[in-house]
């Protein structure tokens, strides 16, 4: 079970380094969904060696790859219409507010 | 337990072996020239024109966003076909109550225009 | 094999959440009729309407359904009736600002029925894959509520940051839920609670990790410090009755989901409770020194949304019934005030060229006198001065906290009131004593905005004089807190 939850724990910090680090929203969308796929991997493997029987973390998964499609068609739509108003979709731009 | 496993061995060994023989032959047997073609990006034998940079109408992204929404919700239906038999009506209802919605908002994007192409 | 007759009985838990969907559904399809398109609002308040007419119906009642996936308890229904309340009134603040400022589409309204729908899904259950669903269902339009005036750059940046911001949040309550489940094997917070002390035990390290993880997830949507760096910017940024719902609705909704979790579900931990004493105290303390710098005014309501959320989380340190019901008390106390407090900056932005400045409330006394009279009672009650609800909300959580032997965070909760009276009360001293040169623009008031101005202003002097009836509730949806 462990390397399983390495990888998860690896990819998640992939991902979060990603958004953290990453100047282009594409790029962070997509360390975004590295997350969520390291969380599925978390799913599954609990699934198969903790669960004796049942379905929930593969159900689960299903679920996440779903939510995380949803929300990646809404953050793409943001990005479309940022692109359209400030020709360009680096996080630099970003600035309008500040504190 | 591994004994089932040497046919791929062997697979994966020849296909090592092949590539890099047939990249060594092209390399000593064939003629080396440099002409303007061979630095163009290869596009099935059509001269490609223009810059890759150059924007995609919106129209391409809207629809592909769209697709992707509805590719995967569709991933609900396989688990559901599995055990369709098992959940009777309850689980025919609960799906159909589920493509309602979804086609509600197929319905949505046809009435606002997203689809069209003009 | 579950028949026809079973799954009827499962609807009618739903029957709330039902009348939205099927509102918000009715409401997308016929914007895009151009005939039919002058309906979509009156639908959309009749929709909300006949929903809070079954959630009322349905309070008190104790049933559960979906195979034990929907739970609705004396908890989940009594947020049920303040969710599609806090959505009734912003589409009543919002209806007119939304055709000043030319954003005015069916589309809001249908998303922020939906929103709503989420938030009721995400009270409702113990199950926490159905919690984060309706977590998902209610921030998902969210994202684009804040993004709802296109052509604003503003409002596009809100937009995007709240949604990094709230995905990353999801990614880390989802790996949360993962090592909960990883721990105890069920996402039914009733068999945790059953089996607690063998899942600790057995696989403590895992279901810490996962509490912290969810603990964070949570702690991005609520606002707690240290993860609120994005709640100012979306606040400013986003179009300003979205901000008035997100400042009551989501955050209830938070509340009530972390109350349910960390009150119920992982109630045996016995550390979280000085965990959330430092959080509650962080989190008050940065929201209210913040605010001390801010020259708008949706920033400033935003870091005094943030400070407030500190106050809530008083209750979770405290831990117990009486917290409970302080919470909830709380959590009402304040979408009545502060819902009030927007619809009058939402008043005041629809007047042309207004960017909800402090410097455009001078003179605003003499200008409209009434507007001044509520806005000071809204101020009074943010603050917690007697007589208003506000007071009696903080009274509540700061006593309970001191009889259950918290006597710090409650001195500490004091002290950070003081310091907010600060800068809310600039907001009295712009208004009725700055000095202006050309007298200030008059408001243009309708019938939807009066009538959400007196509701609020009722409700905010009403229940502070006469709390009885509304402890009464926020008690009542303790008992039988599953």
């Amino acid at each position: 079970m462990i390397p399983y939850l390495a990888l998860a724990a690896i990819l998640f910090s992939i991902g979060l380094f990603g958004v953290m680090t990453r100047r282009n929203t594409i790029g962070i969308l997509m360390s975004l969904e590295l997350m969520f796929n390291a969380v599925n991997i978390n799913f599954v493997t609990f699934n198969k060696y903790v669960v004796s029987d049942g379905l929930v973390g593969q159900i689960f998964a299903i679920f996440i790859v779903v939510i995380a499609a949803a929300e990646a068609v809404v953050g793409l739509a943001i990005v479309l219409l940022i692109y359209r108003n400030w020709k360009g979709i680096d996080t630099d731009h970003f600035t309008v507010m500040k504190w | 337990m591994f004994e089932t496993f040497y046919p791929i061995l062997f697979l994966v060994l020849f296909a090592t072996f092949l590539a890099f023989m047939l990249v060594a032959f092209s390399i000593i047997l064939g003629r080396r020239t440099s002409l303007g073609k061979k630095f163009q990006a290869y596009e099935c034998g059509i001269t490609p024109e223009g810059s890759t940079k150059d924007p995609v109408p919106i129209k391409f992204f809207q629809v592909a966003i769209l697709f992707l929404l509805f590719d995967i919700e569709v991933i609900f239906l396989y688990p559901w076909a599995i055990v369709s038999r098992q959940l009777g009506w309850f689980g025919f209802i609960e799906m159909l109550v589920f493509i309602v919605i979804l086609l509600v908002g197929y319905f949505y994007v046809l009435g606002r225009g997203a689809l069209k192409w003009d | 094999m579950i028949d026809f007759s079973s799954v009827a009985d499962n609807f009618n838990v739903i029957y709330p959440e039902l009348a939205l969907l099927i509102g918000a559904f009715a409401v997308l399809l016929l914007g895009t009729v151009k005939r039919f398109a002058g309906l979509c609002t009156s639908v959309a308040g009749l929709t909300a309407l006949i929903a809070l007419w079954l959630a009322v119906d349905q309070f008190g009642t104790q049933q559960s359904g979906f195979f034990g996936m929907v739970t609705c308890d004396a908890f989940g229904s009594a947020f049920k009736i303040i969710f599609i309340a806090i959505a009734i009134v912003t589409m009543l603040i919002a209806h007119r600002f939304m055709i000043v400022k030319q954003i005015a589409r069916p589309e809001f309204y249908a998303l922020v029925l939906i929103s709503t729908f989420g938030m009721i899904v995400m009270a409702n259950t113990t199950d926490m894959i159905v919690m984060f669903l309706g977590l998902e269902i209610m921030s998902v339009p969210l994202y684009v509520l804040a993004g709802f005036a296109r052509r604003s750059l503003q409002s596009n940046e809100a937009g995007i940051k709240y949604f990094v911001m709230g995905a990353f949040a999801s990614a880390f309550l989802l790996m949360g839920i993962a090592f909960v489940f990883g721990a105890s094997a069920t996402t039914d917070l009733r068999r945790i609670v059953a089996d607690f002390s063998y899942i600790i035990y057995h696989s403590g390290l895992y279901m810490y990790v996962g509490i912290a993880l969810i603990l964070v997830g949570f702690g991005f949507k609520i606002g707690m410090v240290p993860f609120h760096a994005w709640v100012p910017d979306v606040y400013q940024g986003a179009p300003t009755p979205v901000t008035a719902f997100f400042s009551a609705g989501p955050k209830a909704a938070g509340f009530a989901v972390l109350l349910r979790l960390f009150m119920f579900g992982f109630e045996g931990v016995a550390e979280l409770s000085s965990i959330f004493w430092v959080l509650a105290v962080l989190t008050m303390t940065a929201g209210n020194v913040l605010a001390l710098l801010q020259d708008n005014i949706k920033r400033m309501l935003a870091y005094s949304s943030i400070a407030h959320a500190g106050y809530i989380l008083i209750a979770f340190a405290v831990g117990g019934e009486d917290a409970l019901s302080a919470a909830i008390f709380y959590s009402i106390a304040y979408a009545i005030f502060n819902l009030g407090a927007f619809a009058v900056v939402v008043l005041l932005e629809t007047r042309s060229g207004c960017r909800s400045d402090f410097s455009e409330l001078a003179g605003l006394s003499k200008a409209s006198p009434y507007l001044c009279a509520v806005l000071a009672l809204f101020v009074f009650a943010l603050t917690g001065f007697p007589p208003t609800i506000g007071f009696f909300g903080k009274f509540y959580l700061f006593s309970t906290a001191v009889k259950a032997g918290f006597i710090w965070l409650a001195v500490i909760g004091v002290l950070n009131s003081f310091v907010s009276v600060y800068y809310y009360l600039r907001v009295l001293k712009v208004s009725y004593f700055d000095r202006v040169e050309q007298p200030a623009l008059s408001v243009s008031y309708t019938p939807a905005i009066t009538l959400v101005l007196l509701i609020t202003a009722a409700g905010t002097l009403g229940f502070g004089l006469f709390p009885q009836k509304l402890l009464e509730f926020a008690q009542s949806a303790v008992f039988a807190f599953l």
